[in-house]
């Protein structure tokens, strides 16, 4: 059995919390948060051991693992201190306020050989998984273009201030919302590695942006478009789609669905000419336990399986998402350029 | 229990293998009238079990059905509670105690929050009562047999191994509203096994029971030997696996499972519900038929009756 504990008990932290709680290989023994309306809950209904002090908690207990889901200024001192006393990590996303503090953890915990991982869920999706598969098949021929969207209510009133209305805290809808699009675009087609152009709009928020219209080259020379927007209230959740564009044919993806259309069909795998449509029946993971999404414990299971095989996995990893962090500082050094 | 009940995730655009369906939805049920309409196609064909979750929409709907006495006589509403959305969004702007403070009543928040009485902030199955009773204020004068924890919390306290939390629910609905307490959980084995082991026996759950094996974590095969061996009464959800599956082999494939009280479903058009409604009453019948008589048929003669009962 794995001993784990989990920093940070907001919404990802506590629905962390469970998953790690429920999975048959992890004896989890330890949470640490400020609020003690979240731990005395804990101390009551549960035999985890709580701590106010996160320091103190990887001082005092003996874990093979820990997850840290506390607002992103925290991420640096928290995962460096986890590292320093060889714990394998897992951190919630975004990753870091800066890309050099990110290298720096990246760095320490490739020196260390720790299991590392970021919890970009997206990239643990059937339908997106299913996409990545289809191209490398280079089902619809040559990429002629891609844009990758999110659409979502988080902020759709003036009011309110919380760290996701500070630039100097990680908020703003580019560096909170939009680096969920970019890593599955930087995980399922390429990486960005040129920004064209950058339109920033705030549209309730007075400090940062609510929404980032981009256009992007990619390492493989495909372009495309970012389109993020965390104030639409059309929205009920979060929604993140792909659409490519191919000379072969287009795929139209997001969580729930694929949508095939081909020129001509393609016999290997099995798709017809015009319209294919699956849905996330066909490609959901299997896992153990389920809570919210597959998604969120497939990526939990990937994690505890890496780390009782003490080897590194290559979805998600800290590098993976110090990527992210740096094209989406590219993307806001391109926007005040402009 | 009514052996088919009628669910509301058409109503609010939730769609769980179709976002683009949801967004159609959304626009089809932007108006009450479109939802009670829809509740009385199902009524029409013989579904008087509503189960919803406490949307804000859901208090309108429910002041329909009050206006409208006779009509709705043989009404049930099972209700699911927290419509979670409404919490975390909360929660994400608000923090956790501004969240109490905008859904508990002013009284108790003031004492809470002005320190004479801060040990009531310990008191979580007080504040899970008053919750409770915040969500259930619109239901007032309406029949509620059975009340739902919503999966989303009952895995969570599951996962967090709360299960203190989970017993102190249904103690209290079956308390104050005289109600049968029920769970939705997406973890049904693993749930019964915790909620047997704190000695509650033969719960309600409602989970995803599928041919597909859809949403049924640790496998179809897990569920089946769950339902064959333990006492237990579920309600089967997402019996389609989102339209995975054809609705017949779909439904015959619950229908002939053991343990299955009910089938939960909800479609938007008279066609779909029609068709789901008879599906659902055509292989409960079968299964009726097939343990009285079956054994005494021949192979041919069993074809035979197969033939004429699937039309």
């Amino acid at each position: 059995m794995l001993k784990a504990g989990v920093i940070g008990l907001g919404k990802m932290g506590i629905s962390h919390a469970a998953i790690v709680g429920a999975h048959p290989s992890v004896d989890f023994v330890a949470v640490c948060d400020t609020s003690s309306f979240v731990l005395e809950a804990f101390r009551k209904y549960t035999k985890v051991k709580t701590y106010g002090d996160y320091v103190e908690m990887l001082s005092k207990e003996q874990l093979d693992f820990v997850v840290i889901a506390t607002p992103t200024k925290f991420h640096y001192p928290m995962v460096k201190c986890a590292l320093g006393k060889n714990v394998n990590v897992f951190c919630e996303k975004p990753f870091s306020l800066t890309s050099k503090e990110g290298a720096e953890l990246t760095d320490m915990a490739e020196r260390r050989s720790l299991v590392n991982q970021v919890g970009d869920h997206s990239n643990f999706i059937g339908t997106f998984r299913e996409l990545k598969r289809l191209l490398r098949a280079n089902v619809i021929g040559d990429i002629i273009h891609f844009t990758g969207e999110g659409y979502g209510h988080v902020v759709t009133k003036e009011k309110g201030r919380t760290w996701r209305s500070d630039p100097e805290e990680g908020g703003g809808c580019t560096s909170d919302y939009a680096s969920h699009v970019v890593n599955l675009i930087q995980e399922v087609i390429g990486r960005p590695v040129k920004i064209n152009g950058t339109l920033l709009k705030s549209i309730y928020s007075k400090n940062v942006d609510d929404a980032v219209y981009s256009l992007l080259t990619l390492d493989n020379k495909i372009s495309g478009a970012l389109l993020v927007n965390w104030s639409d209230e059309t929205y009920r959740k979060m929604s993140t789609s792909l659409t490519i564009q191919g000379k072969k044919g287009k795929i139209v993806c997001d969580a729930t669905e694929i949508k095939i259309f081909l020129r001509e069909a393609n016999q290997r795998e099995n798709l017809e000419k015009g319209w294919t449509i699956k849905n996330i029946t066909e490609f959901a993971l299997p896992v153990n336990y389920y809570l919210r999404g597959e998604e969120y414990n497939a990526q939990i299971d990937y994690f505890v399986n890496n780390v009782m095989n003490k080897k590194q996995g290559s979805c998600n990893t800290f590098e993976q998402a110090l990527y992210t962090d740096k094209v989406i500082e590219m993307i806001l050094d391109k926007a005040k350029q402009d | 229990m009514d052996k088919v009940i009628f669910g509301d995730n058409q109503f609010f655009a939730v769609n769980h293998v179709s976002d683009e369906k949801s967004r159609s939805q959304s626009i089809k049920f932007k108006n009450n009238d479109a939802i009670i309409k829809t509740l009385d196609i199902a009524r029409e064909a013989g579904v008087n079990t509503f189960m919803c979750t406490t949307h804000n929409r859901i208090a309108d709907i429910c002041d329909i059905i009050r206006a409208n006495p006779l009509m709705y006589r043989d009404f049930n509403i099972y209700p699911c509670m927290p419509y979670a959305y409404k919490y975390a969004n909360a929660v994400t702007e608000l923090g956790i105690a501004g969240t109490l403070k905008q859904y508990l009543p002013g009284n108790f928040i003031e004492s809470m929050f002005k320190g004479g009485a801060a040990y009531l902030l310990r008191d979580y199955i007080s504040i899970m009562e008053l919750l409770i009773d915040s969500e259930m204020k619109m239901f007032k004068g309406i029949r509620t047999p059975v009340i739902f924890l919503q999966n989303v919390v009952t895995d969570l306290l599951l996962g967090l191994g709360m299960i203190d939390v989970l017993k102190a629910f249904k103690c209290y609905v079956e308390k104050k509203y005289n109600a049968d307490a029920g769970f939705i959980s997406m973890n049904m084995p693993k749930l019964l096994h915790e909620l047997e082991k704190s000695g509650i026996e033969n719960p309600i759950i409602c989970t995803s029971i599928n041919k597909a094996g859809f949403r049924m974590p640790g496998g179809k095969e897990l569920y089946e030997s769950v339902l064959r061996t333990k006492k237990i009464r579920v309600i089967a959800m997402q019996v389609l696996g989102g339209g995975a599956i054809n609705p017949k082999e779909a439904i015959e494939y619950v229908c002939n499972l053991p343990n299955i009280n009910s089938i939960l479903f909800g479609a938007s058009s008279k066609a779909h519900i029609t068709q789901t409604v008879n599906y659902i009453n055509k292989f409960n019948g079968q299964t009726l038929v097939e343990t009285n008589l079956y054994k005494n048929f021949t192979q041919t003669d069993a074809i035979k009756y197969k033939d004429i009962v699937d039309g």
